[in-house]
């Protein structure tokens, strides 16, 4: 990705600037609390399991939750890029590993729930399910490519992996895609909400190749 | 040795009842306080009978906040939400179609025309999980018989009412409203075949399908229409809801077969709410014995 650079994105950027302005107080304590915040979708599960609260289908409720929460972390991830850019503020990429690393792991135990609680290890129905559920495979697949992703985000293997690391870490992109078609082809018939996540995805994809399209035509030059 | 107390075999708990105790006392306690409830006014006196009596049901919660009626959205907890807004009185059902004797039943005579019973049925909903419910009913074999269907009639429709006002649910054109829902006539005239008022002794929530909805107990859950305000004889077989949207995934019978996947998802087996493991579904919701006539020589397969 190239610099951030305001005759590229123009006047409007001063103005988000401005809005999401930092001081160093805030950005010492705020990965701690960002930190805490990721953990807020998981608390409220165990608060509702206590309380009673995940109504008639607990298991249902609790593997829904954990799949929603790990595609919008995903999303939340991707959106970092974009937002540095659109402020013109770096500090915004401190979050983007924790982040990441949270959409993992909420997905590890989204696919706990899922070995668990409804297929309870059963290994060669789990197998079955990945090879003739589209909606299994393209979910498992997902997951798949997010290992690799949580196994490289340390500064070492950046280090060691070099320009590599960048081309490496864009499997998120098509984790993130087989992630919404995995909801989308779960649902049963109204996909208002699987909808809302590939439009936010559309978007967030869609500002990227935008700024690449427009390295090669930069304003002015036509 | 004379002090060590007798105990005869019969006041042993056998084992397997015994290991089923949590789930005896929920059921009977359940049983036992909607006895007590005070009864609604506006159903009649009703009787018990053998149907499910070996079932432990779920719960009043549980029947009447986890439910799938699009009407009023499409969250499990939507109908509990926004069924409030359903007015089930004054209610007609229509009666008509290939029948000598078609007929405006308001709601209220049509509950006291036939004598209630309740029943315990299984319910298994397409998307694998089931439950234990007390229906409290009539089969609608006696309304059939009473309509007198002519020979032309082969299939009964049921349609669900069509209000926006009434329903939010129907202002999205998530299905293609209203709900319709058919039934071959032999399947219509079965005695499992119900039309159903009541719950748990008391008059149906709106968010089960108030004030009158059908129960095919062998069939998958989106089968048995709900708040019914038309029921028609019919020749040919009726376009019905979810094979009009979806038909390569929902088919005009929608028997409960564990053999018989779902284009996206195993039917095998299903989740009892209430229960922590899954249990094996059964062919026909485990009403083989009663129903499995009904499709003898038939490729179930085929006629999903």
């Amino acid at each position: 990705m190239r610099r951030d650079d305001d005759s590229v994105t123009g006047g409007g950027t001063r103005i988000l600037r401005q809005a999401f302005l930092v001081t160093p107080f805030t950005s010492r304590f705020s990965r701690h609390a960002v930190f805490l915040l990721c953990l807020l979708p998981l608390a409220r599960l165990i608060v509702l399991g206590f309380s009673g609260g995940l109504g008639a289908n607990p298991i249902e409720f609790v593997t829904r939750s954990l799949g929603t929460w790990t595609l919008s972390f995903l999303l939340i991830t991707l959106t970092i890029t974009p937002l540095r850019r659109l402020t013109g503020q770096g500090h915004w990429l401190r979050y983007r590993r924790m982040l990441g690393l949270f959409a993992f792991f909420y997905g590890v135990l989204h696919l706990t729930s899922y070995l668990w609680l409804d297929q309870f290890f059963d290994w060669m129905e789990i197998l079955k399910d990945i090879y003739k559920r589209p909606f299994i495979t393209v979910g498992m697949t997902a997951f798949l490519l997010l290992v690799p992703l949580a196994a490289t985000s340390n500064d070492r293997a950046v280090r060691a992996l070099k320009r590599n690391w960048k081309r490496l870490h864009r499997l998120v992109y098509l984790a993130a895609i087989l992630g919404v078609l995995h909801y989308w082809w779960l649902v049963k018939l109204d996909v208002t909400q699987p909808a809302v996540y590939a439009a936010v995805l559309v978007v967030l994809l869609g500002l990227r190749l935008w700024w690449r399209w427009q390295v090669g035509h930069p304003r002015g030059r036509g | 040795m004379a002090d060590l107390p007798r105990i005869l075999p019969t006041e042993i708990t056998p084992e397997r009842v015994y290991e089923r105790r949590r789930e005896f006392l929920k059921g009977s306690l359940a049983l036992a306080l909607y006895g007590t409830l005070p009864a609604h006014a506006a159903l009649p006196a009703w009787r018990k009978t053998a149907w499910g009596r070996d079932e432990s049901p779920n719960s009043w919660e549980e029947i009447t906040t986890y439910n799938n009626f699009y009407e009023f959205g499409t969250g499990k907890d939507d109908p509990a939400k926004n069924a409030g807004s359903l007015k089930t009185r004054p209610w007609t059902v229509s009666v008509e179609g290939e029948c000598l004797k078609p007929r405006a039943w308001d709601i209220d005579a049509l509950v006291k025309a036939f004598p209630l019973e309740e029943r315990i049925y299984r319910l298994r909903c397409v998307e694998g999980w089931s439950m234990v419910i007390p229906w409290l009913g009539f089969p609608l074999a006696g309304l059939i018989r009473q309509a007198q269907p002519t020979g032309k009639a082969k299939y009964v429709e049921f349609a669900t009412l069509h209000d926006p006002k009434q329903m939010p649910g129907q202002r999205w054109p998530v299905l293609d409203w209203p709900y319709v829902e058919g039934l071959r006539l032999d399947e219509a005239m079965h005695p499992l075949t119900m039309l159903v008022v009541g719950l748990y002794g008391k008059e149906l929530p709106n968010q089960n399908g108030a004030p009158i909805r059908l129960v095919v107990p062998w069939k998958y859950g989106f089968k048995s229409a709900k708040s019914i305000v038309r029921i028609r004889f019919v020749e040919k077989q009726p376009a019905t809801a979810w094979p009009r949207v979806l038909p390569r995934e929902y088919g005009f019978y929608s028997n409960v077969n564990p053999a018989v996947d779902h284009p996206r998802w195993s039917q095998a087996r299903e989740r009892r709410i209430g229960e922590f493991f899954k249990r094996k579904t059964e062919m026909f919701n485990g009403y083989g014995e009663q129903v499995a006539g009904l499709y003898a020589g038939m490729d179930l397969k085929r006629y999903f």
